[in-house]
């Protein structure tokens, strides 16, 4: 089959089809989140939209609270996560020993232990250290769980840099301050910035840390939506509009990295 | 890992870097940056320290009597905690719910992921819109994803289900009550399908269409071409589909907290929301450590072979 030439109709249809299927909870949130309350329990697409409900959720619920808290922990934790793997995915990368690959291996399984198993203890220790729900003990954790991945990534990035550029440049007399500023920073932007973007994504969506180790103070949005799973959560269009603005911004980064997340998400192995 | 097989033969190479071609081209590394290295230092003591502190307690208070709500009842018990967690009428079926979830996840989604795969790899209208509109609920978080399907999807009055099975004439099912594992099933299943699609896909963009087109010279048709071709193409992207998920599958808990808090009874409790049952609600410190364990050693399985798998997979990317 040559690849310019279309499909047959039907693929478009039924590729369409399990798209807006799978798509159609998210769409429903969107439109119920401009109807009232009333309008909420009625399916129909026809109604007048309108902006009251999202002024009671950011009247009622401290909502902004919320927002901010889950925005401090993910890009905080991002920030953290890149200060502390950078150098070493860049030395790993770079200056490797016949070790490297096993260090690599073993923070990648570090991943892979499942979080129930330590939530006791990190339980404990927060409450004894006085760390249980505030937004520093959130940052901690999520730097803690997401610090893998990001050496990992960064490693894969770095790693992929040609070392032509890098020779020319030493051929030139550059020394490794001058190689990490003029060539390897430029080169490797684009790959630290997705890494950067499936760290927040993962820590904005994380909600086994969250909804163990945060109430009120520091609780981000996670936990804020699953205060609605009480009965007096039956309020669709205040549930619709709170939720819309908490996936939204983060489903518009995931569309944007798509490609990138792929390799991050397998650790590099599917690029 | 012979420097022979190297495209660039005439670069001098540096024995000890079995790892990076980035690095292959420092004459010698070592002499020139020793301290470079201790780069990796912080990282690797945090994760060191992240890894052996929590697991190191988990394991003593999983030999040791200790309940919060007793705390002068404390001391060695031995595996006296592991005998009570298997005895425990929630521990079993918490077992075989969590393999069951697991275990139907993976195969919707991997199954489901597939075929859509092979769906987007053709050309049609819109399909750059179509694949975001798939790959949107993987990043819904977990919580409104939970919360979407229970009140506006599977609602038994007022959900959407319930609206389209009055219209066809049938009497709507309380989701969540009378088929509660099922339910969480659907909801988890939606978040996944996403992501083996997307690396699906990704993988199957990298075959060769020649390989394709030779197949359909020969006669073979798109079914042959699927099992002989893509396939055993996608076989090593499936693995890896199937370890990643398992890993995040075996700690679903926020689908589980906000739908159904492990009920009706035990019908939807599974190891990770029975270790929190165990020790954030009934305080049994004791207990709820050895059900810890024993979900870490049920992950280290997994885990053993998705490392061993990514390991031959850093030598191949090496050889190349």
């Amino acid at each position: 089959m040559n690849d310019n030439k279309k499909s047959a109709w039907w693929v478009a249809v039924l590729g369409w089809a399990c798209a807006i299927l799978l798509f159609f909870p998210i769409f429903w949130v969107a439109i119920t989140a401009f109807k009232t309350e009333q309008q909420a329990y009625t399916p129909t697409l026809f109604f007048m939209p309108t902006l009251e409900t999202f002024s009671e959720v950011f009247q009622r619920s401290h909502y902004l609270g919320y927002v901010q808290n889950s925005i401090i922990v993910s890009v905080g934790s991002t920030l953290v996560c890149l200060l502390l793997a950078v150098p070493a995915a860049y030395s790993m990368a770079f200056f490797p020993t016949r070790r490297t690959q096993k260090v690599l291996l073993w923070m990648l399984s570090t991943k892979m232990m499942p979080a129930v198993g330590v939530l006791i203890p990190i339980y404990l220790l927060a409450k004894n250290s006085g760390m249980l729900d505030t937004v520093t003990g959130l940052t901690l954790i999520y730097t803690l769980i997401n610090l893998p991945i990001a050496v990992w990534m960064a490693f894969t990035y770095f790693n992929d840099v040609p070392r032509e550029i890098l020779e020319a440049a030493r051929i030139d007399g550059a020394n490794a301050w001058q190689e990490m500023i003029y060539l390897l920073l430029p080169t490797s932007l684009p790959g630290l910035a997705s890494t950067a973007l499936l760290l927040i994504i993962l820590s904005w969506n994380e909600a086994f840390w969250s909804l163990n180790l945060s109430s009120v103070n520091a609780a981000p949005l996670t936990v804020f939506i699953a205060s609605y799973s009480n009965p007096e959560g039956l309020f669709w269009a205040k549930l619709s509009a709170a939720s819309l603005l908490a996936i939204a911004p983060i489903m518009a980064l995931g569309w944007l990295a798509q490609k990138q997340l792929v390799r991050g998400l397998t650790f590099g192995a599917v690029k | 890992m012979s420097s022979t097989q190297s495209p660039h033969p005439s670069t001098m190479r540096s024995q000890s870097s079995s790892l990076s071609p980035a690095a292959q081209g420092t004459a010698t590394p070592r002499q020139r940056f020793p301290l470079i290295r201790l780069l990796q230092a912080p990282s690797v003591l945090i994760l060191l320290a992240w890894m052996i502190v929590p697991l190191a307690m988990t394991i003593y208070f999983s030999v040791n009597r200790y309940n919060l709500l007793s705390p002068d009842q404390t001391g060695f018990v031995g595996l006296e905690n592991y005998q009570f967690l298997i005895e425990d009428p929630a521990f079993w079926p918490s077992i075989g719910n969590t393999a069951l979830l697991i275990g139907s996840v993976l195969a919707i989604s991997v199954i489901g992921g597939t075929l859509l795969a092979v769906l987007f790899d053709q050309p049609f209208r819109g399909r750059t819109i179509a694949r975001l509109l798939v790959i949107g609920p993987f990043f819904v978080m977990p919580t409104v994803a939970a919360l979407i399907w229970k009140n506006m999807i599977m609602h038994p009055v007022y959900g959407m289900l319930a609206f389209v099975m009055r219209h066809l004439g049938l009497e709507p099912i309380d989701w969540l009550a009378d088929y509660p594992m099922l339910s969480v099933i659907i909801i988890v299943a939606w978040q996944w399908i996403p992501f083996a699609f997307l690396i699906l896909l990704t993988a199957l963009q990298s075959l060769d269409t020649d390989q394709k087109e030779a197949a359909q010279l020969d006669g073979a048709g798109p079914v042959r071409i699927f099992f002989y071709i893509v396939l055993p193409h996608l076989k090593r992207a499936i693995t890896v589909v199937i370890m990643i998920e398992t890993i995040f599958l075996l700690s679903v808990f926020a689908e589980i907290f906000t739908t159904t808090a492990g009920g009706p009874g035990t019908a939807t409790t599974n190891l990770t929301y029975l270790v929190y049952a165990l020790g954030l609600q009934q305080f049994d410190i004791g207990l709820a450590s050895a059900g810890g364990i024993v979900a870490v050693v049920l992950a280290n399985v997994v885990s053993f072979f998705l490392v061993r798998m990514l390991a031959r997979n850093l030598k191949g990317v090496n050889e190349k």
